[in-house]
């Protein structure tokens, strides 16, 4: 069974320069799709992935990455509204890339579907009310 | 068909008015037709939540052991500037006030974090608020410097007063150029990316009171979750504007200028916004209550969003360069329904107004009414009506006399 799972990797500095993501590639036959990456010579690197494979791949392969290192959390965690400050005027709907904010059609209430949600941070600032927040 | 407002108020104290929003008249009018919704509903209540920059308090200080003359001299909330050109301890925080130190647009876009809308916010929210003023000394005021928490609940008054609130209707705005613009309407895209409006359309205060016929200065308003009142007509109020058959502006037109206590207001209802590249404002939420006079009141208060047309505007040269033109009109309906058509091409819309706390607005304002606890005010004057002949000047600059 294939699976797919959106994941945050945090690379400590001692590994931004390894081809961590070749071996995900060639040892444990997971396919990946880079929805984010920031990595700055001398600091921790971060990369949010879309990893697919099949389940027992895929575990091995997280397993890896814990083993050389590389702290993996699932992507959802990351983004998240602060519910007291959004006013659901919708500013951020036309902003976010992936289409994260829908509008429900009947009371224009915003939604924010964090499965959609690829963590690239545009909605935060664009937010006038600054309801968006990150916490990796 | 025709009542008083006298005759409504006595139905609201016997808890017996009809009452329904602005969105609820609607329906009630298709189902039963102008006559018969006329006579069975008392009053439409309407509602908006939008950022409104012409915003602002007073507060009285109080006077402090030596005194200190505040007036003529600085006074900082948060590091925010206050207006001080007042008598001794009398300042004025405005909406879009920002610290000497905030670095604006020096890097752009400037993320503008913190400014005089989140201080009212903070302030009707009960917050402590450091107060930093300085004078310059007179023989009955000696002191030169204070620095103190204040608390709103301990100074004498806080009086929101906004000039211009509750705009009747607003421009579209989009982008024709090639990069990414940042305006008080927010983040514009390139090449027609998206367009932003602001207006809670159908359900907004002079939308529904096209002509100001109920609407005037002494009218008892929600404001800010508490009571208020009209003061005056807004600034920029243009009720010569380009009007549809129905009466309704088909651009921005007539505006209010409201006044209440903040203290009796709430922090849900007073929000400090942070436009990105732009500076930062205060979110003021308005309702306002219509009394059906007469069968013709609430023909305009069953308009809806398809019938409320807004003028597209290119906010990357047209605005900036005061250039006239629109790139057309498209009613409330069409931006609602999540894309509009301009320049051939679908655009996706979003707004800065919200339009579910609208709707909370003009529910609460019902409840209020229909529980009999807020009376409907008669206008001690009319707000200037078409018949003024007042217009939207630009202004001129000139050095000569």
């Amino acid at each position: 069974m294939v699976i797919s799972r959106r994941v945050v990797l945090h690379f400590p500095r001692a590994l931004v320069d390894q081809p961590v993501i070749y071996r995900l590639v060639k040892d444990y036959n997971l396919m990946f799709n880079i929805l984010k990456a920031s990595v700055t010579p001398q600091e921790e690197g971060l990369l949010v992935l879309e990893l697919s494979g099949t389940q027992e791949n895929y575990d091995k392969g997280v397993q890896y990455l814990a083993e050389v290192g590389v702290e993996t959390q699932p992507l959802s965690r990351d983004m998240y509204r602060n519910e007291e400050r959004c006013t659901h005027c919708g500013a951020c709907i036309t902003i976010c890339p992936t289409g994260a904010f829908t509008l429900e059609p009947r009371t224009r209430w915003v939604r924010f579907l964090d499965e959609k949600c690829i963590v690239c941070g545009l909605c935060i600032k664009s937010c006038p009310a600054r309801a968006m927040e990150m916490a990796i | 068909m025709s009542r008083t407002i006298a005759e409504i108020n006595e139905k609201i104290r016997r808890g017996q008015a009809v009452v329904v929003t602005a969105e609820e008249i609607i329906d009630v009018v298709k189902q039963k037709g102008i006559t018969r919704a006329a006579q069975e509903v008392d009053v439409v209540t309407t509602g908006t939540f939008g950022p409104m920059c012409s915003s602002g308090a007073y507060l009285n200080l109080g006077h402090s052991t030596p005194r200190i003359k505040v007036g003529g001299g600085t006074a900082f909330l948060n590091d925010v500037p206050a207006y001080a050109g007042f008598a001794a301890v009398d300042i004025f925080i405005g909406a879009t006030a920002l610290p000497d130190n905030d670095p604006r647009n020096k890097i752009h876009p400037g993320d503008f974090n913190y400014g005089g809308g989140h201080v009212i916010e903070e302030l009707v929210a009960g917050k402590d608020i450091m107060l930093v003023a300085v004078g310059y000394g007179t023989d009955c005021y000696p002191r030169k410097r204070i620095e103190t928490l204040i608390n709103i609940k301990d100074i004498n008054e806080a009086t929101l007063f906004d000039i211009r609130n509750a705009y009747q209707n607003y421009n579209v705005a989009v982008n024709l150029s090639d990069k990414t613009i940042y305006t008080y309407m927010g983040v514009i895209k390139p090449h027609l990316g998206n367009a932003n409006y602001c207006s809670a359309g159908q359900l907004s205060p002079l939308l529904n009171d096209p002509y100001y016929k109920t609407t005037g200065i002494g009218t008892r308003i929600f404001l800010g979750g508490g009571i208020g009142y009209v003061a005056w007509h807004g600034t920029q109020h243009n009720p010569s504007v380009l009007r549809g058959d129905n009466g309704v502006p088909r651009r921005g037109g007539g505006t209010l200028a409201v006044i209440g206590d903040l203290k009796q207001m709430k922090p849900e209802w007073l929000r400090g916004m942070s436009f990105l590249g732009y500076g930062v404002t205060l979110m003021v939420g308005i309702g306002i209550p219509i009394p059906v006079l007469s069968e013709d009141i609430l023909r305009h208060t069953a308009v809806t969003d398809e019938e409320i047309f807004a003028p597209i505007v290119d906010y990357s040269e047209a605005y900036p360069q005061m250039k006239p033109g629109i790139l057309g009109e498209v009613s409330y309906a069409q931006l609602k329904s999540g894309k509009i058509a301009v320049q051939g091409k679908d655009v996706p819309t979003a707004s800065l107004s919200s339009y579910p706390k609208a709707v909370e607005i003009a529910q609460t304002l019902k409840n209020w009414i229909s529980k009999g606890e807020f009376l409907l005010t008669e206008a001690v004057a009319p707000l200037p009506g078409v018949e003024s002949g007042i217009t939207f000047k630009p202004l001129k600059e000139r050095r000569e006399v």
